[in-house]
């Protein structure tokens, strides 16, 4: 069975319809990326697929024991949260918190796990060192050891190099990948960016308020659709 | 100095009154934290005028002033937090609105019957002699209950303000929690606005935390900072406000300021000397 399995799902917001005929399955260690314009419904999607909204029609399983909870999600930050009062530590022991049950604290296995994941996108060094003064590259891999340290299995990484300089989108390309194949973490990716679905991603879903397509990223790069998408730079 | 100090202690009502102030105080400004950082401040400001008007209908009505203020605060509170999540009115004009209509009622409805007389005064400006010996005890229970809450849901408090997107995502239900917080900001406003006045309760839960950002950039030390300077802050406004006979809340108020310009030159030197 996959990880997540999507059968003829639509999603409706005050009785429009954003997004659907869904048809999709996530397996164990994919790497899938979705792509589509602003409000081509992307957004809407990962709300299903974290239990945040409920599919109008269809349904959205997930499968081998995974519960919405256990995902690990990589929000599009906000501005206000860019010069927040925390340090790197503080904020991925956040990450944690689904696994914190009826307790007030956190235990001290959550701490060591907290302290793995940062080691894991290599902010060691600046564990104590304050969010607000990181680059934005670094704010950024702290809030994918937070989403780490949520999740075992899968990750949801909501436009994750948006508003990233060159050097810092690709070393966020660069461990998304390292999770994805050295650590087997599943990861769905909603990205603008043409060149992540062709070239980091495995397969590609691609959305336009409908499924304009779902497949391998080599098929996606030989599509109609996909040489549309990716224009001067799919070769 | 210490005569003056235990010339204070000397008197009962100001031990009482000492003792309601240091726990609202302390209250307000944990609360303030995530109210700052949320960017909820306008509803604490709203909250204190919705009570004056629920202060001014009690005073008229003969009911007692707290279990009056409590529920409509609370009430309000949930209004407030309604309008500044909405995007389609705008939410900071909405509760500019509402505080001045609350205000205008209270003023009305005292002015069409007792008229302005002292107590709304003291509503409006604050007096340390108007709590009473139940007061005293009903806000020493309500802030310890605030401040119990507050150390319990710490970690979940930390992700909600940091993030309301991931904390969803993980399960937390951010919406009673901010529903849980503006409660407890509506407990904390009704007890501190007798003793600091209406148009100045608000301060203390903004001060505190903006002072204790200019120098501490991690959520624990901002938080244990904003907690010092809101009882040093009030401890210090209070002792002003004895020696030269002046309002507890304008004193208060007055005390931040200056604790605010410290803090704020402090965080620049410690700026300037770790770039260097």
């Amino acid at each position: 069975m996959s990880l997540i399995q999507v059968t003829n799902a639509a999603f409706r917001y005050d009785g429009k319809e954003v997004v659907s005929g869904l048809n999709f399955s996530v397996n164990d260690c994919d790497y899938l990326c979705i792509v589509g314009e602003n409000g081509s419904g992307k957004s809407t999607l990962v709300k299903g697929l974290l239990g945040l909204k409920t599919p109008h029609s269809g349904t959205i399983t997930l499968g081998e024991g995974l519960t919405a909870r256990q995902i690990g999600y990589l929000p599009q930050q906000k501005e206000s949260q860019r010069d927040f009062p925390a340090s790197v530590q503080e904020v991925v022991l956040s990450g944690t918190l689904n696994s914190l049950g009826f307790l007030p604290f956190y235990t001290r296995a959550q701490k060591k796990n907290a302290l793995l994941q940062i080691e894991r996108v290599g902010l060691l060094p600046q564990k104590n060192a304050a969010y607000s003064e990181l680059s934005g590259g670094q704010q950024q891999r702290v809030l994918l050891a937070r989403a780490l340290a949520a999740t075992q299995k899968l990750l949801i990484l909501d436009e994750p190099i948006a508003s990233l300089d060159p050097v810092a989108a690709a070393e966020m390309y660069r461990l998304i990948e390292e999770i994805n194949r050295n650590h087997g973490v599943t990861v769905i990716m909603v990205s603008h960016d043409p060149h992540a679905a062709a070239h980091e991603a495995t397969s590609v879903l691609h959305l336009d308020n409908r499924q304009l397509f779902y497949g391998s990223s080599a098929d996606y790069r030989k599509s109609e659709i996909g040489k549309r998408f990716l224009g001067g730079e799919s070769r | 100095m210490i005569d003056v100090i235990r010339e204070m202690l000397s008197y009962p009502f100001l031990v009482r009154a000492l003792t309601v102030g240091l726990l609202v105080a302390l209250c307000a400004s944990l609360l303030g934290v995530s109210l700052v950082l949320k960017r909820f401040s306008m509803i604490g400001d709203g909250l204190s005028h919705v009570g004056f008007g629920a202060l001014a209908i009690a005073s008229v009505a003969g009911i007692a002033p707290l279990y009056l203020a409590i529920p409509v605060c609370i009430a309000a509170s949930f209004l407030l937090l309604r309008m500044s999540e909405s995007t389609r009115i705008k939410g900071d004009a909405a509760i500019a609105m509402l505080s001045a209509g609350a205000l205008a009622i209270g003023v009305m409805v005292v002015s069409m019957t007792t008229g302005m007389n002292t107590d709304v005064y003291n509503y409006m400006f604050g007096s340390i002699l108007s709590l009473s010996a139940a007061d005293a005890t009903l806000s020493i229970v309500l802030s310890g209950v605030v401040l119990v809450l507050f150390v319990l849901f710490y970690p979940r408090l930390f992700a909600v303000t940091f993030d309301e997107s991931f904390s969803r995502a993980t399960g937390i239900p951010t919406r009673a929690y901010n529903a849980a917080l503006a409660t407890l900001a509506s407990v904390t406003v009704v007890l501190g606005m007798r003793m600091m006045g209406a148009l100045l309760i608000s301060s203390l839960i903004i001060f505190p935390v903006l002072t204790a950002m200019r120098i501490g950039k991690r959520y624990l030390s901002v938080t244990l900072l904003s907690a010092g300077v809101a009882i040093a802050g009030f401890l210090i406004g209070m002792l002003v406000s004895y020696v030269y006979e002046a309002p507890s809340g304008a004193s208060i108020v007055c005390v931040n300021i200056v604790l605010f310009v410290l803090f704020a030159i402090a965080g620049a030197i410690k700026n300037a000397v770790t770039k260097k």
